[in-house]
């Protein structure tokens, strides 16, 4: 019995994983948007602009560049999802704009106008890509017994890429003058902008950051498991969005929120093969990961780690 | 207010015309002509008496879910969950129309209240949620658009399966539906049906609670200032309650009007997109009911009219989600109109 759950566990862990990694980027760019003081529930539209701009790219230079096209296809995702998200941070920061329709505006351009354009391109609104990226072995850590099979072996570049991002995210956010000046802005954007920091240009930062990495997420979602721009990231960004809240605005919490979303998905999505699950009805597994997050904010509500001020345009007269 | 309602009416006008420009833009970008891309748009809408009842029709659910929005707007809740609460409310009303066998009205009767109730229950987490735990509303309703859909996902296939098709229900019986025959013949064979009339009766019945009781009153104060609405008697709490429950049952209500009288069945793995244009509707018109009824026919009137644009000429018919989408960011951004507007009539008008 233990044996076959370890086979079962080994089995869909790298699902779980490539799952689990384009929410984790669309989370820390939220993380970076929500420190500042900006919300951006547009996350789910800008991984869809990061998903469109990369099959775009991919689907004309793959033949032409076949060994950079995956690489030039995610660095169009995260400079369109960038600059896309310019139109939430003026919306929002320099217009003072209510942010969460903001956000729901930028979802509905995303979703309308990527299809659009598609359905323009290629008629079914669809864009296919040949060839996604390749798993691989990571050499010498796949051989580790245990966490070689479970994390090194069968990888795409990506995970390491969105993990090293993580890495320097933290690093950024809790160890720089940059980061304490960005996540002040979040708290109390009055005592920042006293101390000199400047709340606009740190907020358009955080606000592009968080486009940049969501494009980025959506173009993962197109380079590993999709294969395919389909017009929607069916809710990974609302998804990422909770994680974000779910992980309590920290580094390490949205590792922990956004792997556990990842995990419960997989574990719902195969369970009709593994027999343990398969007695369980799909429709308390599937709506699993949404009922455990309200039950976590809810036990969470009262230590809620927000930061003070987010959600709320800047306004230099309350100083 | 009088002139409070002007200067948003105008607002909304403006950003109505530069969503309409945008989307003539983007027409010029894909090599089409924007003028015969409007002419054919609008005449898809409104041509002919039957394109007139689907315009309609198309509308009735967003007058619904575009209330939804609305009324919870006004006591400062985002409600991001029409879509869901649509979804539950169609679920509950086809699962009583394939089960029960009653006379006509009273099976539409108990259909509409089971919309209602189940969108009122959905509307009602969200709320619970937030006035007891200050969970924040807007994740908490798109928690509750998911488990909606995958109830409807796994309901649907369990109980109510089509004949042929796995990914539907069946379809209503004739009793059950919310189209009669004297109203389809009127607009020459149309969607058009009794949801019309319930979305009809809901705008008034909303604007007279905004306007008019106590509640309604009580509800705007908690919108404008929780803090404040408290230490003047008002009990916050319950008012959040409510409104999303109404707010809730107001989609419901429009999820019956979809799913058992514009269409005949419901469909699993999609989530209503009338949930999200709820939110358009509801920026667009102000957050007042009648303003709500208005934006609601007029975007009916694009989604009905983009098929036959579409078969005119070469231009997906995405060009009516993407005029909705910018118009929706053009009201967002309202201030910018109103600054400019602000500028232009002390321009023009001098001392005024």
């Amino acid at each position: 019995m233990q044996s076959s759950m370890w086979t079962v566990i080994v089995q869909i862990f790298p699902y779980a994983i490539a799952f689990t990694i384009p929410l984790l980027i669309t989370a820390l760019g939220g993380l970076f948007s929500e420190r500042s003081g900006v919300v951006n529930i547009g996350l789910e539209g800008l991984m869809v602009i990061g998903f469109f701009a990369s099959a775009l790219v991919i689907s004309k230079l793959e033949l032409a560049l076949p060994d950079i096209a995956i690489g030039l296809g995610l660095l169009a995702a995260f400079i369109a999802g960038a600059l896309f998200s310019l139109l939430h941070a003026f919306a929002c920061i320099s217009l003072n704009a209510n942010q969460v329709i903001s956000g729901t505006a930028i979802n509905m351009i995303a979703g309308a106008l990527t299809v659009f354009l598609a359905r323009n391109m290629t008629g079914s609104g669809n864009i296919l890509i040949i060839h996604g990226l390749v798993r691989r072995n990571v050499p010498l850590l796949c051989k580790i017994p245990v966490v070689g099979r479970l994390i090194f072996t069968q990888t795409y570049a990506t995970t390491w890429l969105v993990l090293a991002i993580l890495l320097v995210s933290w690093f950024l956010l809790y160890k720089t003058s940059f980061g304490l000046r960005l996540r002040a802005c979040g708290e109390h954007p009055q005592a920042a902008d006293s101390a000199g920091i400047n709340v606009y240009r740190m907020r358009y930062i955080a606000v592009m950051v968080s486009g940049a990495f969501a494009g980025l997420g959506g173009a993962i979602i197109l380079v590993t498991y999709s294969g395919e721009f389909t017009g929607t990231v069916s809710g990974l960004g609302f998804l990422a969005l909770a994680a974000l809240i779910f992980g309590q605005w920290k580094p390490l919490g949205i590792l922990g929120a956004t792997f556990f979303f990842g995990f419960a998905s997989t574990i719902a999505n195969v369970s009709q093969v593994i027999p343990a699950l398969s007695r369980i009805p799909g429709i308390l597994l599937k709506n699993f990961p949404y009922i455990i997050t309200l039950a976590v904010l809810v036990l969470s509500s009262k230590y809620s780690q927000a930061p003070r001020a987010v959600g709320e345009p800047y306004d230099k007269a309350k100083r | 207010m009088k002139r409070v309602f002007g200067k948003s009416f105008i607002t909304a006008l403006v950003a109505v015309l530069l969503g309409l420009l945008a989307g003539a833009v983007l027409m010029v970008f894909i090599g089409a002509n924007p003028f015969s891309g409007y002419l054919y748009l609008f005449r898809g809408g409104l041509m002919t008496i039957e394109r007139v009842g689907n315009t309609l029709a198309t509308a009735t659910p967003l007058i619904l879910t575009g209330l939804s929005v609305a009324f919870a707007f006004r006591t400062g809740l985002f409600n991001i969950g029409a879509a869901g609460q649509m979804l539950i409310g169609g679920l509950c009303a086809t699962a009583v129309g394939l089960t029960l066998v009653l006379p006509k009205p009273l099976l539409l009767t108990v259909m509409v209240a089971a919309a209602i109730l189940g969108g009122a229950v959905w509307g009602l987490v969200p709320g619970l949620l937030k006035a007891k735990f200050n969970v924040h509303e807007v994740v908490a309703t798109i928690m509750m658009n998911w488990i909606s859909y995958w109830t409807v996902y796994y309901v649907v296939p369990a109980y109510f399966k089509g004949a042929y098709l796995e990914t539907e229900s069946r379809k209503i019986s004739e009793a059950a539906s919310l189209k009669v025959e004297w109203l389809t013949g009127l607009f020459g064979g149309s969607y058009i049906n009794l949801g019309l009339f319930l979305a009809l009766i809901s705008v008034i019945v909303i604007a007279f609670i905004i306007d008019r009781t106590i509640f309604g009153y009580e509800l705007k104060a908690v919108g404008f200032n929780r803090h404040a609405s408290e230490y003047a008697g008002i009990k916050a709490n319950r008012s959040i309650i409510m409104s999303m429950m109404i707010a809730g049952a107001m989609a419901g209500l429009g999820g019956a009007t979809f799913y058992v009288g514009y269409a005949s069945n419901i469909q699993i793995g999609v989530l209503p997109t009338q949930g999200f244009d709820g939110i358009a509707v509801s920026l667009l018109g102000g957050n007042s009911p009648w303003g709500v009824f208005g934006a609601a026919v007029f975007f009916g009137m694009l989604h009905s009219g983009k098929g036959f644009m579409n078969a005119m000429t070469r231009i997906p018919p995405e060009i009516a989600d993407t005029i909705i989408a910018t118009i929706i960011y053009f009201s967002a951004t309202s201030i910018l109109i109103e600054r400019n507007w602000d500028k232009l009539k002390k321009r023009a008008g001098g001392a005024k």
